[in-house]
């Protein structure tokens, strides 16, 4: 299996589709002369022409409902919304029309539409760049949210998200593109509400979807050397969510961490929290805690930024502290 | 010897007219009844727009029925009248029965959705659907289909920024979709000074390089040669096309507004005396398309067919509870 880059891994299950698939069409900011600004569609106009390949005027709002409007009408567009925090500018087609038309049509409506956009931290971009806000579109009925972790993720939750049926907030991470993995040439699927196990363990969970997962993997490796057998599980989707795929591990390991981005207060691991009391009380040695962003708007400087983001150090003494039954 | 009482054939023109005319008094009817079912405590809630009858009939009738899409706003029971919703459809999603043809009572009243009259169910959200619009225009463009949309709106949707992303998306690709304004002068309680500073809603087509036409609102006719001219238009691909049609509302905005707060009876009295439905009875009568006799009768007949759609949609099921959980995602029994 060669290796390639997530961005390359992106640009192979979107490349299929054009070609397989006579209804998708991209649209986006960027995304056709310049390649987008993450260079994922780059050389795709001049491969598939302008019909497949749509550069828009910077208006996220009609970027999402037209494409709304053209999947309603029997398309498949995937439209770019660059990131996840100009998606904000379309957040009312997001979730009060795409995630909401086949409900509220009785089903005679369907949206079968790919929104694509870069989430995550880490990069230099400062506070209205850098969100993390995968929780407030997992929130939302009716919508499925995507976070892929590796390259061979990212291939195969793409090339899933475009059999659906239902609307897909697809989010990938500014931190990974470059990332390289193992990614098989052939075509293949993912399935959604599937978590990977990432590293099989026995003494402790650590969960992380996207970015996180390979700081997760970072961490197990030094608990490896202080002698505890960390599982890292990598949730792939946030809706649907592998509940039971985190059960299954915390009744074996009987202790978890949730690691993400994310702001601490409201985010996704306080859903996983409870999930994990709801399902697996009575297997849970200690606490199930959290190691998140700290609840700041994104500071600029690399120092105060990286002070903000959850570090393997301190997903390490998280654990070693769990397995010594010692918790904050 | 030649008997008065004897129908003469029509032309064209005139069961035209006379069509138009019907489902005008049928939405009026209609509209009314929902409005007093909701004061007598049997719906919830009522939407509806009495007062631009002429403005929807006279649109709805330039469309391709079942081939030209159409994104209504809450107000347009006159556009689903006119491409053949029973008003015991119309009735059942007003209650919210199972039977409502739009959403089986997940939706609120009047925002339909009909894939057969490829009608779209539109957001609560002023001016959301303008985007869809632009994006089902996009996908009959990309197909090389011969279909138009309509989106109908407000003139307050003109000062929301979806408005503004839609028409500049629209125009910059030519698309066709005909934006159609029912311009009744206020945004619930907000004049037409509050939301704008050009005179006329139409003069914002200038700023996107597409046509804009002001049309009065009231005549069925005026809007309808308009609307066809505009759809035509859309439909040979000259793209979009902004239609402002000035008209107003005789009844408050929702069942839940009093709009004597905001407007004067003496300036309500004005407009009841423009109203569009006295004003095409009155050119029908006087161009003997239809006599008196023939113009009682039709509503007599009306007032019974909107009595009888009552009785039978208030006595439909109810939803079962259980069924608020479907649909949520396409694979969820949708």
């Amino acid at each position: 299996m060669p290796d390639i880059t997530y961005r390359e891994a992106l640009r192979q299950a979107l490349r299929y589709q054009l070609e397989h698939d006579e209804r998708v069409f991209l649209m986006g900011e960027d995304i056709g002369a310049y390649g987008g600004s993450y260079a994922v569609t780059k050389g795709f106009l001049e491969e598939f022409g302008e019909r497949r390949v749509k550069d828009t005027p910077i208006s996220e709002s009609v970027v999402v409902g037209a494409g709304i409007g053209a999947a309603m009408a029997g398309l498949k567009p995937m439209v770019e919304l660059m990131t996840i925090n100009f998606s904000l500018l379309a957040i009312d087609q997001i979730v009060n029309n795409a995630s909401k038309l086949h409900y509220m049509s009785n089903g005679q409506i369907r949206v079968p539409l790919v929104m694509r956009m870069a989430g995550g931290a880490g990069s230099q971009l400062g506070a209205q760049h850098s969100h993390s806000l995968e929780s407030w579109y997992a929130h939302v009925p009716g919508l499925k949210v995507v976070v892929p972790a590796t390259p061979y993720d990212a291939k195969g939750l793409l090339m899933t998200a475009f059999e659906e049926e239902n609307p897909v907030v697809f989010i990938e991470h500014t931190a990974l593109y470059a990332s390289k993995g193992e990614v098989p040439e052939d075509v293949y699927r993912l399935p959604f509400g599937a978590a990977e196990v990432f590293r099989a363990g026995t003494d402790v969970t650590l969960i992380g979807y996207s970015g996180s997962v390979h700081q997760a993997f970072r961490a197990a490796q030094q608990l490896e050397e202080e002698g505890i057998d960390a599982e890292v599980l990598n949730l792939r989707t946030l809706r649907p969510l592998d509940v039971e795929g985190i059960v299954a591990s915390v009744r074996k390991t009987s202790r978890a961490i949730v690691i993400e981005d994310d702001w601490k207060f409201g985010g996704f691991g306080g859903e996983i929290v409870a999930l994990i009391q709801e399902h697996a009380f009575d297997y849970l040695d200690a606490p199930v805690l959290r190691c998140s962003g700290s609840d700041v708007p994104m500071p600029y400087s690399m120092a105060l930024e990286q002070a903000a983001l959850p570090q393997e150090a301190g997903i390490v003494e998280l654990a070693l502290n769990l397995c010594e039954g010692v918790t904050p | 010897m030649v008997r008065v009482n004897e129908p003469r054939p029509r032309t064209a023109p005139e069961k035209l007219h006379r069509a138009m005319y019907r489902d005008m008094l049928l939405s009026r009817e209609l509209s009314d009844r929902m409005f007093a079912l909701n004061r007598q405590g049997r719906a919830a809630f009522a939407v509806t727009g009495q007062g631009h009858e002429a403005a929807q009939v006279g649109s709805a009738h330039a469309l391709r029925r079942g081939t030209d899409w159409v994104l209504p706003y809450y107000r347009d029971v006159g556009v689903l009248v006119a491409l053949g919703m029973t008003p015991r459809d119309i009735l059942l999603g007003l209650f919210a029965k199972a039977g409502d043809p739009a959403s089986g009572g997940r939706q609120m009243p009047c925002h339909w959705s009909w894939p057969e009259m490829r009608v779209v169910t539109r957001s609560s959200v002023i001016a959301a659907n303008l985007p869809h619009a632009a994006g089902i225009a996009y996908a009959s463009k990309l197909r090389g289909l011969k279909e138009v949309s309509v989106v109908y709106f407000g003139e307050g949707a003109t000062s929301e920024g979806d408005f503004h992303e839609a028409v500049n998306f629209a125009a910059i690709h030519k698309l066709p979709v005909v934006f159609f304004c029912e311009n009744n002068g206020y945004a619930i309680s907000e004049s037409s000074e509050k939301q704008m500073s050009v005179l006329h809603v139409a003069d914002r087509a200038k700023g996107y390089g597409i046509t804009g036409s002001t049309v009065d609102g009231n005549d069925v006719l005026a809007v309808h040669q308009l609307s066809r001219w505009s759809i035509d238009e859309c439909r040979r691909g000259r793209g979009p096309k902004l239609i402002e049609a000035k008209t107003y509302r005789l009844v408050p905005h929702t069942s839940s507004d009093d709009d004597r707060r905001y407007r004067t009876r003496a300036e309500l009295d004005e407009w009841i005396k423009r109203d569009p439905i006295d004003r095409f009875r009155a050119r029908l009568l006087d161009e003997g398309t239809m006599t008196p006799d023939e113009d009682a009768a039709l509503r007599e007949q009306i007032k019974r067919q909107v009595a009888e759609a009552v009785e039978s949609a208030e006595r439909a099921p109810e939803p079962a509870p259980e069924d608020a959980l479907r649909h949520v995602f396409a694979e969820d029994g949708g």
